[in-house]
């Protein structure tokens, strides 16, 4: 095995010179795209959790085994976005909105109207699978606070007697 | 294929003609907020009466100029008409509005205002005059003389709109529109006419600053990475994590070309092949729209290979982000594009010289790149012309929470907050009092009545113990617990840590814990000296913005408001009625037995016959209030 960092290689590797112009673009550009490929742990995430509403320990395991990174780093990732969860999440996902604005305009007591409604605790999904209930810091929707997103449909000015006429809309609706 | 000028003249031409069609046009205002409030309904709506009036008539979907707290937006653009906009439309009305239009008349209820002349504040003065488009007035119906001019109302006279020009006026998925509206004409210019560092010059000498939290001199950001040799990357930080903030979402829903045409510009001045968008998960819409966007500016030879037929390339990617505050840092960012969780790590060498994969990388945020093309095509000069001594151009602010008008405003730097709060805001919903306003997101702070004439730039929000960080403002009012925000956003820090360093880690908990018991009403006084201890080790030692800053909350409130902190501490009390350990409901004599409260309360916790005095089982009540809201006689006090 070669060691560029061994001093007689090092001689070697100072005397190439640095690559300058067009050649070097290239290389970087090449060098780009193998870094791009690595970057992909977290989209090839995304995409299971999307599929299962969880990160099953057998899909976490073919990732890292097919991407050649421990387990241990699939683990890391898995673990510290929010976005991730190890539990199957409901086929609806409730998130209530917790930014400063909402928060000033009572979206505490709509969360506890939610919990109180579906049962379940934050973060926490309904016994039928339905509904997964999530805390939200901020969904951009400042202006018409509060605001409650469910799945990609947000919901404005909500009052904490609208609250089971949402929960309601929903669970009458299809899958997303 | 758009590879030259010509090419660009010819698409501008067919954007102008969509924009301001030879037709009757509907265009309802469709960002995120707008939908929520019913704007796919109102279309829905519209797209079947119209079908009533033929003669190519046609509806289409804009993004939002601002005016949140109207919405759904309706906006009728009839050829010798000025542009008529309606407010809080309902889908049952857009027939009738249709139907009148159609016969040359025009339903004055609802009717918000009229435009009779629209800038763009991208054209470039040294070529033309004519910067604003004029509507022909030439059969304007008696009825809307009187109607006010809607860019003269109270919430829009005093502001400018320069990274807004696009927002509520094109549709954001044609290129042809933005094209027309000068659109990646500054591109072209540069391109053609200027060396590299010449628009590195330019940025600066406009003094133009990060509109992403830190305000650092954008020039000066790129001057720096230039100096290091390797391959450049450009980032655009989309990952807005403010609470309170969310101008960036809606210029990315609203106006995405413009982010696209800063960051090419950007990449051409720093020699850049690479860019990366990094947008927060929670903005489905946004990255539709900005993927939208990108697709067509590949189709139209914009991105890719030889832009404008130079050897300049430039290659652009959307990341998702996968909801971690942190991200918004710059080095978790990066890190976060590379595959890894997003922890921050120490700045001893900044991401202008090793960034995304140990190369020099520039970060600026949605609002500082959609900036940039304004910059090319109206030349520095004037930009700087616009703003304060050190905050050049204009800034957009959400003005949400208690206020009136609530929605995203854009004034020069040097508003004063007053102005923004009473003249565009409104004031206070039901005349209540005014507590505060927070600025900044969770690293801000929260400023009193007594600094109401503040005039806001980066400098003297820093100097008021808060800073201007994306932009939100939040107006409090009376009712709002000082202790219970500066709790809150502890807690979302707490949350938000990504735990690396201690003093951030360590300090938000004990900070969070001494915050509760303050609130449940087993402080101490000397807590007060606690926390600001605590504040000044996280401020002095911790790894990143994230932390350092994290203290700003209690810092600024124990500043302004410790006589609430010591209604807690020494009287048990909550001044402002929120702290639930603290406050109770019963309901008086004025009770008329009218039994909603019993009806809407969700524990059962209220008992009482029909016509007869209700009372309250204080071991039941979970205090959330429904019955004080829902009472019509006034009978429920908070105590």
């Amino acid at each position: 095995m070669v060691f560029l960092t061994s001093p007689a290689n090092r001689v070697e590797f100072a005397s190439m010179g640095q690559p300058k112009g067009l050649v070097s673009e290239n290389a970087y550009t090449i060098l780009n795209e193998v870094e791009e490929k690595r970057a992909s742990l977290i989209a090839a995430l995304q995409k299971i959790q999307a599929r299962y509403r969880y990160l099953p320990e057998t899909a976490m395991r073919q990732v890292a085994a097919r991407m050649g990174v421990p387990v241990a780093q699939v683990y890391h990732v898995a673990t510290f976005y929010s976005a991730f969860s190890f539990k199957p999440k409901g086929r609806h996902i409730v998130n209530v909105c917790l930014g400063t604005a909402c928060y000033v305009k009572g979206a505490g007591l709509i969360l506890d109207r939610f919990k109180r409604e579906l049962k379940v605790d934050e973060g926490d999904t309904t016994e039928d699978g339905q509904f997964t209930l999530q805390a939200v810091r901020c969904i951009g929707c400042c202006s018409i606070a509060p605001a409650v997103m469910v799945d990609t449909e947000t919901h404005g000015y909500v009052r904490q007697d609208k609250v089971a006429d949402i929960i309601k809309r929903h669970k009458e609706s299809k899958e997303k | 294929m758009i590879k030259s000028l010509a090419d660009l003249e010819k698409a501008a031409s067919e954007g102008a003609r969509s924009i301001h069609p030879p037709y009757l046009k509907v265009m309802v205002g469709a960002a995120t907020c707008g939908i929520a409030s019913g704007a796919n309904e109102v279309i829905a709506a519209a797209e079947e009466s119209i079908k009533l009036i033929g003669n190519g008539a046609v509806v289409t979907r804009t993004g939002c100029i601002g005016m949140c707290y109207e919405e759904p937006l309706l906006d009728i653009l009839k050829p010798g008409w000025p542009r008529l906009t309606y407010s809080h439309v309902k889908p049952e009305q857009v027939a009738g509005i249709l139907e009148a239009v159609k016969d040359g008349k025009v339903i004055k209820d609802g009717l918000l205002g009229k435009i009779g002349e629209i800038e763009d504040v991208t054209r470039n003065t040294r070529n033309t005059r004519n910067t604003h488009y004029r509507y022909p007035l030439e059969s304007v119906p008696p009825e809307i003389a009187a109607v006010e001019n809607l860019f003269g109302l109270d919430f829009t006279a005093k502001q400018q709109h320069i990274a807004m020009r696009n927002c509520g006026i094109i549709d954001p998925e044609s290129i042809e529109e933005y094209v027309a509206r000068s659109g990646y004409r500054g591109l072209y210019e540069v391109l053609t006419g200027m060396e590299p560092d010449e628009v590195i010059d330019m940025v600066d000498k406009a003094g133009l600053r990060g509109r992403g939290g830190g305000g650092f001199g954008t020039g000066r950001k790129w001057r720096y990475c230039k100096q290091t040799e390797g391959y450049r990357y450009v980032i655009c930080n989309a990952d807005e994590g403010d609470p309170g903030a969310y101008m960036d979402r809606s210029l990315l829903e609203s106006d995405p070309h413009s982010v696209i045409e800063g960051m090419l510009i950007g990449a051409y001045a720093l020699e850049s092949r690479q860019g990366y968008v990094y947008v927060r998960a929670e903005y489905p819409l946004a990255m539709q729209r900005l993927q939208k966007a990108i697709d067509d500016a590949y189709a139209h030879g914009l991105l890719g290979e030889g832009i404008f037929g130079t050897e300049f390339s430039f290659n652009l990617r959307i990341v998702k982000g996968g909801g971690a505050f942190v991200c918004g840092e710059s080095t978790a960012l990066m890190a976060s594009i590379e595959g890894k969780p997003g922890e921050p790590r120490a700045k001893y060498v900044h991401t202008v010289e090793k960034g995304l994969w140990n190369q020099p990388t520039v970060l600026n945020n949605v609002e500082t790149w959609n900036n940039v093309p304004v910059i090319a095509m109206r030349g520095p000069e004037w930009f700087a012309s616009i703003g304060t001594e050190g905050s050049k151009g204009t800034k957009i602010f959400s003005l949400v929470g208690n206020v009136n008008n609530s929605g995203l405003v854009e004034v020069p730097m040097g508003i004063t907050l007053r102005d923004i709060t009473y003249k565009i805001g409104g004031g206070i919903p039901g005349d209540k009092r005014f507590k505060a306003i927070q600025t900044g997101g969770p690293s801000g702070g929260c400023i009193p009545e007594s600094l109401l004439d503040l005039k806001v730039d980066f400098d003297k929000l820093l100097e008021a113990g808060s800073m201007m960080g994306s932009g939100g403002m939040i107006v409090m009012d009376e009712d709002t617990c000082m202790v219970d925000v500066a709790k809150f956003f502890i807690e979302f820090l707490k949350d938000e840590s990504c735990g690396k360093c201690v003093p951030c880690r360590e300090g938000l908990s004990q900070m969070h814990e001494i915050l509760r018991r303050i609130t449940e009403g087993q402080g101490q006084e000397s807590d007060l000296d606690l926390l600001e201890e605590l504040g000044k080790v996280m401020q002095d030692s911790s790894l990143c913005a994230l932390g350092s800053s994290a203290p700003n909350p209690v810092l600024s409130t124990l500043r302004f408001f410790r006589n609430e902190y010591l209604a807690h501490i020494r009287e048990k009390r909550c001044p402002a009625g929120v702290c639930t350990a603290l406050i109770k409901f019963e309901i008086t004599d004025k009770c008329t037995g009218c039994t909603l409260c019993a009806k809407n309360c969700p524990v059962d916790a209220i008992a009482g016959e029909v016509k007869k005095l209700h009372v309250i089982d204080q071991d039941k009540c979970i205090k959330c209030g429904v019955c004080y809201d829902v009472c019509k006689f006034d009978a429920v006090r908070k105590q």
